[in-house]
């Protein structure tokens, strides 16, 4: 597994203080593995630790410059005899901290491509690079572990779990990631204020407004504290205002906390929140705009109609 | 090179790990049986019918063993004279249990069915949900595990339910039909046993039967369980 790691790559070794056996800190280490003894502060006063707190964090140790990145990534949809090319050759690079769009049409490939990023379905070809990690080598316990720490999910249906309040959606991930009860329900109170819900946490998804979903939906997304955000057209199911609130919300945490957010949407006002809107069509990249490259007039953008 | 981390889940150490303990699935499923009431009830209507007629014939057996023995006790004088009618007797008795028992395994098969049937439809129902929490990081086994604890919750319950019912009824009519207080001449030891019997049998069957759509439910790839359209 250690070539899999999601962690540093390099190997460095301590001495346990108590034994004095050489301690492999690749990744994440809290105790020796020979004595049993507390090796958290030693790593901490040889500043290897650092300390932030933030709601969302960047815990890779070296910090790769692109978080993801596809190489000729290639899905095909088998139907019965028809063969369906969803994707054709995209080739992507996100950096970290980034807020990227993805936009097209309708059966662009757009939801296909989101999907590959995010670990949620296998391509046909091509490779997916999440931290210089290859996704197609990882087993279904590390994709779920990419699913529950590194990635957080919004999409456009909200996908709450219905029979569960407010806090118990958020603490959810939480429950997986094997946090305690208290840590869970205070971590989940404070995401909930943080998105402006802080009174609702009791309520159940029928009981709140499609914007109050969606927030919520956004406040589990974080549960974990994850490096990357993946928004299936968070907008979709919102009005004008409470859709701009969502996107406020979102390039709050983008710059704020530092979370990389890859968004595959319609809204145009995604744009103006973006760095960078990667457009699609037919299964392969048109063209990338970069922020301060766009002229926003009203109706069109840079001068051409974009569906 | 650093390891940037948060310090409270470094001190904890379960930065690897993914875990659904058996206490909280439990709760997640109860919760998941209690605010579906109505789907529960279908799914464990086929345990009560399946486990009451059950009872009722192993109720009606106990019953029918305590009145040969009750009648037996009055007429042992003529015990010698009547020999070879209490041997045909006994192979009529033998004959009648085995086409009961050849009953009741088919009715429980019926039954396992129904179970499986409307179990699939609960877990068509809950694609999205499944979907979403493999998105949040469930390990297929967790999936698994939720709904054998619900079929588990599902099978005692209704098996109690059904062991109430075909019993109290068979109860009822022999009182009737042959005299009330038949309840005293019943061996209670091994009516006692055969309700226990019971409820496990329909645990055991509510178990079997969910196995097939709980697995199935947790092989679906996130992707394919959220494109789903109820």
């Amino acid at each position: 597994m250690a070539e899999k790691s999601f962690e540093d790559k390099t190997t460095e070794t301590i001495a346990c203080p108590k034994c004095n056996f050489s301690v492999d800190t690749t990744g994440l280490v809290t105790k020796c593995p020979q004595c049993g003894e507390d090796m958290v502060s030693v790593l901490r006063e040889l500043g290897r630790v650092k300390v932030r707190a933030g709601l969302a964090r960047d815990d890779s140790a070296t910090t790769h410059e692109f978080i993801v990145r596809t190489k000729g990534l290639t899905k095909v949809y088998q139907m019965g005899d028809v063969t369906v090319p969803a994707l054709d050759g995209v080739n992507l690079d996100v950096r970290r901290g980034e807020y990227l769009s993805i936009m097209g049409p309708s059966g662009s490939g757009k939801s296909t491509l989101f999907n590959m990023v995010g670990g949620l379905d296998k391509p046909s070809g091509g490779t997916c690079f999440i931290d210089e990690v290859d996704m197609a080598q990882l087993d279904a316990f590390e994709l779920a572990w990419l699913r529950c720490r590194k990635i957080g999910y919004i999409f456009q249906t909200f996908n709450l779990i219905p029979v569960m309040t407010a806090l118990e959606n958020v603490t959810l991930p939480m429950i997986f990631a094997g946090m305690g009860t208290d840590e869970m329900l205070d971590r989940g109170r404070e995401l909930l204020e943080r998105v402006g819900l802080g009174e609702r946490y009791n309520h159940k998804p029928h009981e709140l407004s499609g914007g109050q979903q969606q927030r919520v939906a956004v406040a589990r997304s974080l549960a974990n504290a994850p490096a990357i955000l993946l928004a299936d057209e968070p907008t979709g199911n919102l009005d004008l205002r409470t859709g701009r609130e969502i996107i406020e919300l979102l390039k709050e945490l983008n710059v704020e906390d530092g979370v990389t957010i890859i968004s595959a949407t319609h809204d145009l006002k995604m744009i103006e929140a973006s760095d960078r809107v990667v457009h699609i069509r037919d299964g392969k990249i048109e063209r990338i705009d970069r922020r301060e490259d766009l002229q926003i007039d009203v109706g069109t953008i840079g001068g051409e109609e974009v569906v | 090179m650093a390891a940037t981390v948060t310090a409270d889940l470094l001190e904890r150490g379960v930065q690897r790990q993914i875990t659904l303990s058996w206490r909280q699935a439990s709760v997640i499923s109860m919760r998941n049986v209690t605010l579906r009431l109505g789907r529960a009830a279908v799914t464990g209507a086929g345990i009560v019918l399946g486990i009451a007629f059950l009872v009722a014939v192993w109720t009606a057996r106990v019953v029918d063993d305590g009145w040969e023995k009750y009648q037996g006790r009055r007429s042992h004088s003529v015990a010698a004279d009547r020999a070879i009618d209490r041997e045909q007797a006994q192979e009529a008795i033998a004959a009648r249990r085995a086409k009961g028992n050849w009953l009741v395994v088919m009715s429980l098969l019926v039954c396992g069915v129904g179970i499986t049937n409307s179990l699939l439809m609960s877990v068509t129902e809950r694609f999205r949900e499944i979907g979403t929490m493999k998105c949040l990081g469930a390990l297929d086994e967790f999936i698994v595990r939720l709904f054998l604890i619900e079929a588990a919750v599902l099978g005692v319950l209704g098996s109690v339910a059904g062991a109430i019912v075909g019993h109290i009824i068979v109860l009822v009519i022999s009182m009737i039909t042959k005299r009330p207080d038949i309840v005293a001449m019943m061996n209670w030891g091994v009516m006692l046993g055969y309700l226990g019997l019971s409820v496990l049998i329909g645990t055991v069957l509510s178990l079997t039967a969910a196995v097939f759509p709980a697995m199935r439910a947790a092989k679906l790839p996130p992707a394919a369980a959220l494109r789903t359209e109820i």
